[in-house]
């Protein structure tokens, strides 16, 4: 009946040394659909989508896929989430391009040989099958960005999340994570800066201010309300 | 101060691998705790910090600089166990891919600085670290553990029988208490700045757990050495098992160690000698029941 | 970085690079220990020791001068107890501290040079090595050069504001070095917290999942007999034969 597959009421978060990051935020996704959020560094955007895996723990609740983000359910909600991380340097952490894309799918219990043919597979559907022994610091920021989304899509997620994913990425390794980005059917949260990035793949956009959502509409509405580009 | 293969005689790498592989297994399997709250990961990229670290030079006047080695800063923001593995994971990796250490050697180098350096970086924190000497006390920690494990080195390949004439040990020492120095000054220089980012990072100065280690180690060593001198006063009962077991005697006989006859010849003073080959002894039983222990728990940890 | 060479070294192909790691890695170790062992350096009893490693050489199709040169890091330590020990009436240790410290380097160098630094230490892991040690040089290994690009970076950033000038004052200098170094610690601590999320978020237990390691050959095994043989051999032959 109900097509959501994240649903958050009230989220809000305050940092230990009192300052409220996020403040009364209400936010939903559809299976499939693609959002941008935007709005500027420090309102709370990495916040939020911290919270949706279970990383961070606020207030207000969360559901993914139906299931509420405690304790109890983490395990299975960070199967459904997938989140690339701003600094790929940080996210592939084993010593070689297989093995960590392997790291997922052996948390879920695939037996090392499944895992590592899983990771395989995984690998040429990015591209990357020719990096599986390499060692991720001699990999180029667009393909460690592929990598990175290899690792993660290996767990089959539901939701992908990509945290500012055009960081270091020059023009060409951008169109390619479009294209790559475009032709994978998951739902898809995307934090950015990079409108023209946004605009290819989203067409709703959520923006934040101050930790709080201030705009929940159409991209390009987004855009030029709050004069969101270098041109105004 | 990474002593490389070739240098030490048998029964002092044997030794010295018999002391540090059980400690490596110990202080490993308590870090196996540590890995449920995802600290292994630290411990490596702090790891990969001293590594760096050694390549910012700090000028010490007169045209010279020195680096940090990395011991007691480890020591005293990590704890003693997480230090030793980390300085453990160093050494390895220095040895095997920079030629820095001999692998044989690698029982040496890791009781000299991972073992002995980490404590001795460690203890004089965990006793005065929380007072008005506390730069004093991180002082002493950075300067003990470089020449603690200088030391060590040196009586190391005395031991192996490596000619170190006067001079040459005069100007070893002198060299010695250089780098303590350095190391000292540029520990207290790191914590203080550290301190003034984030005050998180320093371990409780607590005298509870760790300093008990140090004292039964010291106290192994004691009654190894003693228990060694009142053993060889009963050679007969060993010579009659050596005779019993006819083809292990002739088996250790091959190797022509200097530990035959269950004495260390090579060493002068004759009580050192028995106490030696006694430690050796005692080491080598410590390190196979170690040993075993660890296996089973890790064929345990494995099949799960 | 003197590494990269090794890295790519490590990568190649050749016999020795396909041999198992963990074959490789005993065969090591009965070579280290028999040499080690070895009283006599004069006798015919070395050349066994010398034969072995050199003929790995050209087995590891790996440029052989640069390996040879690439050994004598050991040198600098060894040539000066050497030389002591020549003067102080004890050749025999002098060319014995030579030959040993010489040639373990290179069988050392030869191993590492044809193994993947990952294959090796699943190797260490799967003959025994604690499992938290092997986890530690895992990530140890795999951000040595990050951090060591970022304090290289620092470094440079400093040079180029004045920090070599002879101007500043010996305390000015260390407050600055030591603050990078607090800096670099601090990035690294939240490095690892970083690092540890991004586990998390890929549904990390709290064991890391092990490699599955390829079986031993029929190439693995014959190697690690006719070596471990050939050396022990090499060993005892000496004392059996006087």
């Amino acid at each position: 009946m109900s097509n959501l597959v994240i649903e958050a009421r009230g989220v809000g978060y305050r940092y230990e040394d009192g300052t409220q990051a996020l403040n009364g935020i209400d936010f939903e996704l559809r299976q499939g659909e693609t959002v941008a959020l935007l709005g500027p560094n420090g309102s709370g955007k990495t916040t939020f989508v911290l919270q949706l895996p279970g990383l961070l723990k606020g207030e207000g609740s969360i559901s993914v896929c139906g299931l509420a983000v405690e304790k109890a359910n983490l395990a299975r909600i960070r199967a459904k989430v997938g989140i690339v991380f701003q600094d790929s340097e940080e996210q592939l952490f084993m010593p070689s391009v297989l093995e960590d894309v392997a790291f997922g799918p052996s948390n879920l219990g695939l037996p090392p040989e499944q895992a590592a043919e899983k990771a395989r597979e995984i690998l040429e559907s990015v591209g990357m099958a020719a990096a599986a022994v390499k060692a991720p610091y001699h990999l180029s920021a667009g393909e460690k960005r592929r990598v990175a989304l290899a690792g993660v899509l290996a767990m089959s997620p539901d939701i992908l999340i990509l945290d500012e994913p055009t960081t270091f990425l020059d023009p060409p390794a951008q169109r390619d994570l479009i294209q790559l980005l475009a032709s994978l059917n998951q739902a898809k949260i995307i934090v950015t800066h990079d409108v023209p990035f946004a605009r290819a793949l989203a067409h709703r956009a959520v923006f934040f201010q101050a930790g709080r959502i201030v705009a929940d509409s159409e991209l390009e509405t987004i855009v030029r309300q709050f004069r969101w580009g270098l041109n105004y | 101060m990474h002593i490389p293969d070739g240098f030490l005689s048998t029964p002092v790498w044997v030794a010295a691998g018999a002391i540090s592989l059980p400690s490596v297994a110990f202080y490993a399997r308590k870090a196996q705790v540590a890995l449920d709250e995802g600290r292994i990961p630290l411990m490596g990229v702090m790891g990969a910090f001293v590594f760096a670290a050694q390549m910012i030079n700090f000028p010490v006047g007169v045209g010279t600089s020195g680096h940090l080695v990395g011991g007691a800063l480890l020591a005293v923001t990590l704890g003693p166990a997480a230090a030793a593995l980390v300085m453990t994971a160093i050494l390895t990796v220095q040895a095997l891919l920079f030629q820095d250490g001999g692998v044989l050697a690698l029982g040496a180098n890791v009781f000299n600085m991972a073992i002995a350096g980490v404590l001795a970086g460690y203890l004089p924190y965990s006793y005065w670290g929380s007072g008005s000497r506390r730069r004093a006390a991180i002082f002493a920690g950075g300067f003990l553990s470089v020449f603690t494990s200088a030391c060590l080195a040196m009586a190391q390949l005395v031991l192996s029988g490596v000619p170190i004439p006067a001079a040459l040990a005069g100007v070893s020492l002198a060299l010695f208490v250089v780098s303590a120095l350095i190391e000292g000054a540029i520990t207290v220089a790191v914590v203080s700045s550290l301190q003034r980012l984030n005050n998180g990072w320093m371990r409780k100065s607590e005298a509870a757990g760790r300093p008990r280690l140090a004292f039964v180690l010291v106290a192994a060593c004691l009654i190894g050495s003693v228990g060694a001198l009142f053993a060889s006063s009963m050679p007969d009962g060993f010579e009659k098992l050596s005779e019993q077991l006819g083809i292990a005697a002739r088996a250790w006989n091959l190797f022509e160690t200097p530990l035959m006859d269950y004495e260390a010849r090579f060493l002068q003073p004759e009580w050192l000698r028995k106490s030696f080959a006694g430690l050796v002894g005692l080491g080598l039983i410590y390190a196979i029941f170690l040993g075993l222990g660890r296996t089973r728990r890790g064929r345990l940890s494995r099949s799960g | 970085m003197r590494h990269v060479v090794l890295e790519r070294w490590s990568r190649s192909d050749s016999i020795l690079h396909r041999l198992d790691a963990r074959a490789k890695l005993i065969v090591l170790l009965v070579y280290l220990v028999s040499l080690a062992t070895l009283r006599d350096v004069g006798s015919l009893g070395i050349a066994a020791f010398v034969i072995f490693p050199l003929a790995g050489l050209p087995a590891s199709r790996l440029p052989i001068p640069a390996l040879l040169a690439r050994s004598m890091l050991v040198l600098p330590f060894t040539l000066t107890f050497a030389a002591i020990s020549f003067v102080a009436g004890e050749p025999e240790r002098a060319s014995a501290m030579l030959v040993k410290s010489y040639f373990s380097a290179l069988a050392v160098l030869l191993v590492v040079a044809s193994t993947p630094t990952p294959a090796l230490f699943h190797a260490a892991s799967s003959l025994g090595a604690p499992q938290a040690l092997v986890v530690v040089l895992q990530f140890l290994y795999r951000y040595m050069f990050v951090v060591a690009e970022q304090a290289a970076r620092m470094w440079s950033a400093a040079l180029c504001r004045g920090a070599k000038t002879s101007r500043r004052s010996r305390k000015q200098s260390m407050v600055a070095a030591s603050g990078m170094l607090a800096a670099l610690f601090a990035k690294s601590y939240q490095r690892a917290a970083a690092i540890h999320k991004s586990m998390l978020a890929r549904g990390f237990t709290g064991r890391i999942p092990l490699i599955e390691l390829p079986r031993w050959r029929r190439a693995d095994v014959a190697f690690l007999g006719v070596g471990s043989i050939f050396l022990l051999s090499a060993r005892l032959l000496p004392i059996l034969w006087p």
